[in-house]
């Protein structure tokens, strides 16, 4: 096993499959450079034509990546910010996400689009959001979100392999977080969730950052003699619910927390999927937290108060408990 | 020089006055005591200045995500600014928007923006707006080069050039976009050039100039008071900073920063002033005392002010509703 921070195991992934596969290339704004120096580095080894920078024009990025797939490259696209995303929404939601369907299956689009999502940082309502529902209801594209570098690599290889686009989520509080990893670069599928902790009384269901608020709220109710069992989806679409009802059967409980606003937010699906599939098992109310629904707000008490944390967790883990 | 002297010693003095409240926040920023990150405008002072004194109070601008310079060219307000910076509940948007998102709508600044291209619509809009109304008013959009390149820029001067629209459009050519030089994120090097795609005239101005920025903006403003439509206006300009508080600018010569700012706008303007007697040194001194104790007391107007209460995080999102709060 080998050490590295988040940013380092993404990169880690990305040179690995690029090494590996001549069709994989990496476009984006400053990917030479590399906003928090995720992508530092890779243009010293494979040259500006597979390490470009682009314009700042992210609908144009977007569907390069798609043309570029569909001619026959595997293009890794970077949105640096989830937020710009909304710039680019035509090519990826109308076009890559559809395209497959639309032409009966005759196009693949082997697409990852990375990007960086979340608050903590007072980067304020434009450079904040955590926007994954949006995607996760469009049929034709997968969602990855890791929270270890050890996931960040897995996860970052099997996205670049896959056949379809996929949108892969990286929270900029995770970046510096230190982690062993695989030392032969293997890759984690998507599709299978990850038991952080187990426990046997309440099952949180956390993602992204908040697995780790999730894991600090659990080590704090053990104290109290409350055993909860972290599961981290790690990828919301293709959905792992076997993992996570499997906890949820032995634990009767439980409690999902994203960063996500609450209002209309991924966790809502997974509730509702629970209480469609496995309503009989539960003996409390299913609890979602969420940030408030609000933008995220620049002043860091603000922030503080908007975005989820580990206290909201331990109040929602009693309550049902 | 046929410009009134009290017009030139506003340009001076506005000058000066995001220089000193952009060196501040950045010592600030670099002390810790600031939150987020902060793109500062020193060294295209003179472009802001230059376009907005050609303005009328009334007159609207949108701004960038490097925005400090725009609200002050306009009138705005250094305490205010300051403690938004703070997060403070004194800052002009409560502590809610921060130095990216600061908006001064009594003195026409319909704000900055941290999307970049996001502001160029919003310019075409207000203009539309003037024109249904009938308001005689103008717009004033920044941009940068690095902005140039996204769609909503075509988009928005095509649409404004075929309305005839009376808007303004500045691009701030500081000749780099974040991290990369003008030379790789497009392939023209006069941005004013695009203009003739849209028939509007174009032009470029020394925008280390504040002078000739604010000819060539009276001339842009007439036409489009007028009803003759938008100009795009490309200022060649160079930030003297990273672009932001902190870069390390691993991307440009120390060489090429020393030889823009041997064009610093603000020098080079005194200079100007000086030679044409309008103004004494001891004028000159005096406003940037002035300005220097104004920017002190921004500092302890921010200091002395609370941070906003949780509830505040709830309200503005709508005129009429207010999200449910949490318990902690
Ligand atoms: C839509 C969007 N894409 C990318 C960014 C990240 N970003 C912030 S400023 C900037 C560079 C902007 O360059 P330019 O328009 O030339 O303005 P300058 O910073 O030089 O004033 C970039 C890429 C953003 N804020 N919004
Ligand atoms: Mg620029």
């Amino acid at each position: 096993m080998r050490k590295m921070n988040f940013a380092q195991a993404i990169n880690e992934g990305i040179k690995n499959e690029m090494r590996r596969d001549p069709n994989v290339f990496l476009m984006g704004e400053d990917v030479r450079f590399g906003v928090f120096g995720v992508t530092a580095g890779l243009i010293d080894e494979f040259g500006e034509d597979r390490v470009r920078d682009t314009p700042i024009t992210e609908e144009a990025i977007a569907g390069a990546a798609v043309g570029a797939a569909a001619a026959g490259s595997r293009p890794i696209a970077e949105i640096m910010f989830i937020d710009f995303i909304t710039v680019a929404m035509d090519q990826i939601v109308n076009q890559a996400a559809k395209m497959r369907y639309m032409f009966g299956g005759k196009i693949n689009l082997p697409i990852t689009y990375r990007t960086m999502v979340g608050a903590g940082i007072s980067a304020a309502a434009q450079h904040s959001q955590s926007l994954e529902a949006w995607f996760t209801h469009v049929p034709g594209i997968k969602v990855v979100f890791p929270s270890t570098p050890s996931d960040a690599l897995g996860l970052i290889i099997s996205s670049i392999r896959d056949d379809n686009p996929v949108l892969f989520l990286e929270h900029k509080l995770l970046y510096a977080m230190e982690g062993e990893v695989s030392d032969t670069n293997d890759p984690i599928p998507l599709g299978v969730a990850d038991v952080k902790r187990s426990g046997k009384d309440v099952t949180i269901v956390a993602t992204g950052f908040m697995v780790h608020k999730a894991l600090q709220a659990a080590q704090e109710l053990a104290k109290e003699g409350i055993e909860a069992e972290v599961v981290d989806p790690r990828t919301l679409f293709p959905l792992d619910k076997e993992t996570i009802y499997n906890s949820i059967r032995k634990t009767h409980k439980v409690v999902v927390v994203t960063e996500e606003v609450k209002r209309g937010a991924w966790s809502g699906e997974l509730a509702a999927d629970i209480a469609e599939d496995i309503f009989d098992v539960l003996e409390a109310p299913i609890k979602r937290i969420g940030s408030l629904n609000t933008p995220i707000p620049f002043s860091p008490p603000l922030e503080k108060y908007v975005v989820p944390n580990e206290i909201d967790i331990i109040n929602a883990v009693k309550s049902i408990a | 020089m046929d410009i009134p002297k009290e017009i030139l010693l506003t340009m001076y003095e506005r000058m000066v006055r995001i220089r000193k409240f952009e060196e501040k926040a950045s010592e600030l920023f670099a002390k810790g005591v600031l939150p987020g990150f902060i793109h500062t405008y020193v060294g295209e002072e003179a472009t802001a200045v230059g376009v907005c004194v050609a303005l009328r109070d009334d007159d609207l601008v949108t701004s960038t995500h490097r925005g400090h310079g725009h609200v002050i060219s306009k009138g705005g307000d250094p305490r205010y600014m300051m403690a938004e910076l703070y997060g403070k509940e004194t800052g002009y948007c409560k502590g809610k928007g921060g130095s990216m998102h600061i908006a001064d709508p009594d003195k026409g600044m319909l704000g900055a923006n941290g999307i970049v291209g996001g502001g160029l619509p919003i310019a075409t809009g207000a203009g539309l707006s003037i024109k249904l109304r009938n308001s005689n008013q103008v717009v004033a959009c920044f941009f940068g080069d690095g902005a140039s390149n996204q769609g909503t820029f075509h988009e928005s001067i095509n649409m404004s050039s075929l309305w005839k629209l009376p808007v303004i459009y500045v691009c701030e050519n500081n000749q780099y976009g974040e991290f990369t030089p003008q030379k790789r994120h497009q392939a023209i090097t006069d941005i004013s050039q695009r203009a003739t795609a849209y028939g509007i005239p174009g032009i470029t101005v020394d925008g280390m100039d504040v002078v000739a920025v604010y000819e060539a903006t009276k001339e842009a403003v007439k036409r489009a008071r007028e009803g003759n439509g938008p100009t795009l206006i490309e200022a060649k300009c160079y930030r003297f900073h990273g672009h932001f508080v902190g870069d390390p600018q691993l991307y440009r010569d120390q060489a090429e920063v020393q030889k823009w700012m041997e064009r610093d706008p603000i020098p080079s303007f005194e200079k100007q002033l000086l030679e044409s007697n309008v103004v004494t040194e001891e004028d000159l001194r005096k406003i940037q005392e002035e300005v220097q104790h104004e920017i002190d007391e921004a500092v302890k107007f921010a200091e002395g002010s609370p941070y906003p209460s949780d509830k505040e995080a709830l309200e503005d999102i709508y005129t009429d509703l207010v999200e449910e709060g949490r318990v902690r």
